[in-house]
């Protein structure tokens, strides 16, 4: 998100390394088998969309790609660096990661500011204290998603598309290199969208990499690069984002087709790609 | 009177250690709290009296006097162990936290009165440290009690911000590449520590309210996680010393009349609150935001009235 990430992405995109590469992915939840063999990589300055229906897995490679998900087999690679066993990655610069998840979490028992919950994205890696001009920085993601009037507020009196923001403000913070998002404008209004659009905009021509899991496309269209489509845990395709409307046979199909009769559209088949069909 | 009760060097040393406990123990309890695991304290306690126990065993086979020397000791041994024990138990998720403690509950107990039997003392011996006997606080006993407290403060103060992060959002912080499972430690070990620390005040059956009551106190006054640690600081000093200081021209349990004072106090500040927050709100809590649907002009009139009504 500085000029010099955006040198960065000009110029030495064909020599960098991939920011994510993961390579034959499983992860096993008891008798279930979630994520059969997945490969992802994800180079600098791309903006990919991790699209899919509800249970392809969307929520569970993410979090295997930021050490949450301890995968049973296969490799991640973050910025270079191997996540090791337990999902910690020693060597990884976490600091260059932010990571935004599905929704807050239950919080603790005990009410917290937004200016608490932000700061804690300044927290990565070895560094278990807030640097100094902490409140600064924090005031100023604040300001990014549109709440830093709500500095002080509690989170827990924020209502849920608000909370979502606050979760944004904890990634940014910390003024991430690559932002891995788990559908991050599920239930907020379509202007916070729009604001949440034009940040990102900004961020990603200041050469930010983003993995971003949605469930339509959306204000974040223009953005993406590419798409990348898990089904039943696996990848069915990884190339150009979805444009149009998309039929899908109900057998094996592999593609997505742009399709010229919208009206033949089995509403349930779209359903099941939740991809928003746009005008 | 007072200055009788400040002379007393039975009363300095306990009025010390009152303090100390009402400061350290709501600073672990707001962690406790914040990770929902409020009956945490109440475990290791348990433990802790196997602790005791053991020590005692131990002390009575070497022939040490009093055979109590290693009562203290052993209590902090055995709860460090025990609350580590849980953090592994919770990190695997073989067993639920909850089922987790609840075996510590009974096995602590059992094993202190068991223990205690074969080191040829009496569950009466057992009395003590089960509801405190801060008269008996002797400077070899103080001192390890400043001693813990200072790790204790050292420690939750200085990891506020890690310990919060870890404690409000664990999957964050693994996704920030926190060393989660350390930190997760710290807090099980402190908490071990705490509990050994306010042991002689309030009593190993009584160490949790301590931890937990003046936290809950401050939550109905505050709405910031910083400022709920340093209310119910405040409050546990307050409580703890007004407590003692009352045991000291009444004949009551100081662990007991602490606990009564703090639950008091939480039910009045509970009746209060709500009274004391209702102070209109600094702005508006609805963002004044364009619609995601178009409304009708009759919509649009009613939606600028009702704008106006929470200004």
């Amino acid at each position: 998100m500085t000029n010099t990430g955006r040198v960065e992405t000009e110029q030495v995109t064909e020599t960098s390394e991939p920011v994510i590469e993961a390579r034959g992915l499983h992860f096993r939840a008891g008798a279930s088998h979630i994520l059969r063999g997945i490969d992802l990589t994800v180079e600098p300055g791309e903006v990919v969309a991790l699209l899919g229906a509800n249970g392809s897995g969307k929520s569970t490679l993410v979090k295997s790609l930021v050490g949450i998900n301890v995968p049973s087999e296969g490799t991640v690679r973050l910025l270079g660096e191997p996540l090791g066993a337990g999902g910690r990655g020693g060597t990884v610069d976490w600091g260059r990661v932010g990571y935004v998840p599905q929704r807050a979490g239950a919080g603790g028992g005990i009410p917290s500011t937004a200016q608490e919950v932000v700061a804690s994205g300044l927290l990565h890696g070895r560094r278990l204290s807030l640097p100094r001009g902490w409140r600064d920085r924090v005031a100023a993601a604040l300001e990014q998603v549109g709440l830093a009037d709500r500095v002080h507020d509690p989170v827990h009196l924020l209502s849920g598309g608000q909370q979502q923001r606050i979760l944004i403000a904890r990634a940014l913070v910390r003024e991430p290199d690559l932002l891995v998002l788990d559908e991050p404008v599920a239930g907020v209004d379509v202007a916070s969208q729009e604001a949440f659009a034009t940040t990102m905009r900004r961020l990603v021509d200041g050469g930010l990499t983003v993995l971003v899991v949605l469930h339509e496309l959306g204000e974040l269209e223009p953005l993406v690069t590419r798409a990348v489509v898990l089904k039943h845990g696996k990848v069915v395709h990884d190339g150009a984002p979805p444009q149009a409307r998309h039929d899908h046979d109900r057998a094996g199909h592999r593609h997505q087709h742009p399709h010229a009769d919208d009206n033949s559209l089995d509403p349930a088949e779209s359903r099941a790609f939740d991809l928003e069909v746009r005008p | 009177m007072i200055t009788l009760m400040l002379t007393d060097p039975f009363m300095q040393r306990a009025l010390l250690a009152a303090l100390l406990v009402g400061v350290t123990a709501p600073v672990v309890g707001t962690y406790l709290v914040q990770r929902k695991l409020s009956l945490l304290g109440d475990g290791i306690g348990h433990v802790a009296l196997t602790g005791v126990a053991l020590g005692w065993l131990v002390g009575a086979g070497m022939g040490l006097t009093p055979n109590d020397a290693l009562a203290i000791p052993g209590a902090v041994v055995a709860a460090v162990v025990g609350s580590v024990l849980i953090e592994v138990v919770r990190r695997r998720g073989r067993t639920s936290g909850d089922l987790a403690l609840a075996i510590m509950f009974y096995g602590g107990i059992a094993g202190g009165v068991l223990l205690i039997g074969i080191a040829g003392g009496s569950s009466g011996n057992l009395m003590t440290y089960l509801f405190g006997s801060i008269s008996t606080v002797s400077d070899a006993d103080l001192w390890l009690t400043v001693v813990l407290s200072a790790v204790v403060l050292a420690i939750g103060v200085g990891l506020r911000h890690a310990l919060f992060s870890v404690s409000h959002d664990e999957e964050f912080a693994i996704a920030s590449g926190l060393p989660v499972w350390a930190l997760n430690v710290v807090v099980a070990v402190v908490s071990a520590l705490t509990v050994t620390v306010a042991m002689r005040v309030v009593g190993l059956l009584l160490v949790s309210a301590l931890m937990i009551v003046p936290v809950a106190i401050a939550q109905q006054v505050t709405h910031a996680f910083g400022r709920t640690m340093l209310t119910a600081c405040v409050v546990g000093v307050v409580v703890c010393l007004t407590g003692l200081s009352i045991t000291y021209w009444y004949n009551v349990s100081p662990g007991a009349t602490i606990v009564v004072l703090a639950i008091a106090v939480y039910a009045v500040v509970s009746l209060l609150a709500p009274l004391l927050s209702r102070r209109r709100p600094a702005h508006d809590p609805h963002p004044d935001l364009p619609d995601d649907v178009d409304l009708p002009a009759a919509a649009t009139e009613r939606a600028a009235a009702a704008a106006k009504e929470c200004r």
